[in-house]
């Protein structure tokens, strides 16, 4: 058994290890000037785009919390992550990000918040769309630290303890992005994209030869968990498919890492590129991830309290080394999510916070510096919260997702109609937010036959209501008010030039 | 001020790929095929699909909707 372990802590050591010399090497590269730093100089490609991209979707939640789910209520959540990911966020990867990138690529936005804090002329809307991403991100840092510990309890039985995994990861990510910057994360984050998705093929491959065949597997689970076969059923009703995958998209659009990669692209040859590929690298990752975690329901695997299936399962039916390796390329993939995470926060925070507020006249050496002391903080405080284990992977991140999510209809509205006002982007983003914390923050109250701050209103997730309230606030308040002196209204509208 | 002009086409074939990615047809039906549901296979072919037809926007409708016609 201690060899075992030694293998298992030898592989996932040394796979770090060598993630973290690819990002050395990258900032060997990297110039110090703030357009490099974060956006690698916009000069991204297509291959690069797509995966990193990719694979800071390529999360905990995603990874672990996916299967977790799958193997709990059925493999229906991979029609939730198809129709969010393949489909509504390549839409939104058009609307709103080939937009972004023109007005971006005119203008020298690096960050949502300037775009926006430009266009209505207000430092406090940029602080704010900054503020409110920033309090969003801490729960999805959050999220990776917790899938680490847990994956590392279920890989070694639990002789490696939760807040052991959790540490390690966070140790790694801060000193990643210390050094790398964004070219680092976007070349390590294509290479475990390639990686993940060579070694989760290879997992369903080996986890179907030692257990018979596929057929042998939906045997299984028709005996053992027979509702799983069939389409919906239990936890996955219509309105749950259709809440989680809308409000997950949109959220996802309005990530700060997510968000800033529209403005990194080196021609709009890549954003097509990317647009067209994107259905199927989500299905080529997703389907085999997920159909894990539902075959291990089927095969009656057993996972410990506080573990993910996927470790378990692997752990049972393929070799100890690939088990290893599999949960090692899993982390560094959590790990160049929150890189990502972390970066744009801290551009979000230097830029949008500290500049206009604090110190105008900071040098670019104080802004970068700074920005990683911010890093390492912030990764702190997430450590620190996520020994406390508030909710399931699942949970922690759909809450993070809405959260995001209640922004995305008032920046589309904004993008698309030039009568949007400031009084109106206040408006959507503020009433929304206050909708979405207080259904997350305050418990359920009965008021006669109706349910109040509850899941659901009219069985429709809150999170879908708080987002048809921003865009009606928008819309509502930017009509009847008039725009302030300051403000660009065509900002977003002329001057914008294809290639 | 050049004008955008919006090809409600494309919003209506980009609606129905959102709509069938998931088979509600297949609602409750638990038949398997080589190994898979049936309605799992029908996602990976609409998928396949949508990559498709998203190649072909590109090809021709791209820029419809932001960027405007006067260039």
């Amino acid at each position: 058994m201690v060899s075992a372990l030694g293998i298992q802590l030898g592989v996932v050591g040394a796979y770090l290890v060598v993630a973290l010399a690819v990002g050395l090497l990258a900032y060997r590269l990297t110039s110090r000037d703030a357009e490099d730093y974060y956006l690698a100089g916009r000069s991204i490609g297509t291959v690069v785009l797509l995966f990193t991209t990719f694979a800071t979707l390529l999360s905990a939640f995603t990874f672990f919390g996916g299967p977790d789910l799958a193997y709990r209520a059925g493999p229906e959540w991979i029609l939730v992550m198809g129709v969010m990911d393949g489909v509504l966020f390549a839409i939104l990867w058009y609307v709103v990000g080939y937009k972004q990138w023109l007005v971006g690529r005119a203008h020298g936005y690096v960050t949502l918040g300037e775009m926006l804090g430009d266009r209505f002329g207000s430092t406090r809307l940029r602080a704010l769309v900054a503020g409110i991403s920033l309090f969003w991100l801490f729960p999805y840092v959050m999220l990776q630290q917790m899938g680490a510990g847990e994956a590392i309890v279920g890989l070694t039985n639990g002789m490696v303890p939760y807040w052991a995994g959790a540490a390690g990861i966070t140790v790694f990510m801060i000193a990643y992005v210390v050094i790398a910057g964004l070219r680092g994360v976007a070349w390590t984050d294509t290479l475990q994209g390639l990686f993940m998705l060579g070694v989760v093929w290879l997992a369903v491959g080996w986890v179907a030869t030692a257990a018979g065949g596929p057929t042998a597997l939906s045997n299984a689970l028709a005996t053992n968990e027979p509702e799983f076969l069939a389409l919906g059923g239990g936890l996955y009703s219509p309105q749950f498919i259709i809440s989680s995958a809308v409000t997950i998209a949109f959220g996802v659009a309005m990530f700060p890492q997510i968000n800033q990669r529209f403005f990194v692209a080196k021609s709009s040859a890549v954003l097509k590129r990317s647009f067209a590929l994107w259905p199927v690298l989500v299905v080529l990752l997703f389907v085999p991830a997920f159909i894990l975690g539902t075959w291990a329901a089927g095969l009656g695997v057993t996972v410990p309290e506080g573990a993910n299936v996927l470790p378990v399962l692997l752990n049972e039916y393929t070799p100890v080394w690939f088990a290893a390796l599999v949960i090692a390329g899993a982390m560094a993939a959590m790990m160049s999510s929150s890189d990502s995470m972390l970066l744009s926060g801290s551009s979000y925070f230097t830029r949008d916070l500290y500049r206009p507020f604090v110190n105008p006249d900071a040098s670019e050496a104080r802004e970068a510096w700074l920005a990683r002391i911010g890093v390492a903080l912030f990764a702190t405080l997430t450590f620190v919260a996520s020994l406390f284990r508030p909710g399931t992977l699942v949970s922690v991140g759909d809450t993070a997702f809405g959260g995001f999510a209640q922004m995305a209809l008032p920046v589309i509205v904004a993008l698309y109609w030039a009568k949007t006002t400031r009084t109106g982007m206040f408006a959507g983003i503020l009433g929304s937010q206050a909708f979405y914390l207080a259904h997350v923050f305050v418990p359920a109250i009965e008021v006669g036959s109706v349910t109040l701050f509850g899941a659901t209103y009219l069985t429709w997730d809150y999170a879908l209501w708080g987002m048809a309230l921003s865009a009606l606030l928008t819309v509502g308040v930017s009509a009847m008010t008039a725009a302030a002196p300051e403000e660009n209204q065509s900002r977003f509208t002329d001057g914008l030039r294809a290639d | 001020m050049t004008r955008v002009r919006i090809d409600y086409r494309w919003v209506a074939v980009f609606a129905i790929l959102v709509t069938f990615a998931v088979p509600w047809f297949l609602w409750g039906d638990s038949r398997v095929f080589a190994g898979l549901p049936l309605w799992l296979w029908w996602h990976i072919g609409w998928m396949g699909l949508t990559a498709v037809v998203f190649h072909l926007f590109t090809r021709t409708a791209w820029d419809r909707g932001i960027v405007g016609e006067g260039r």
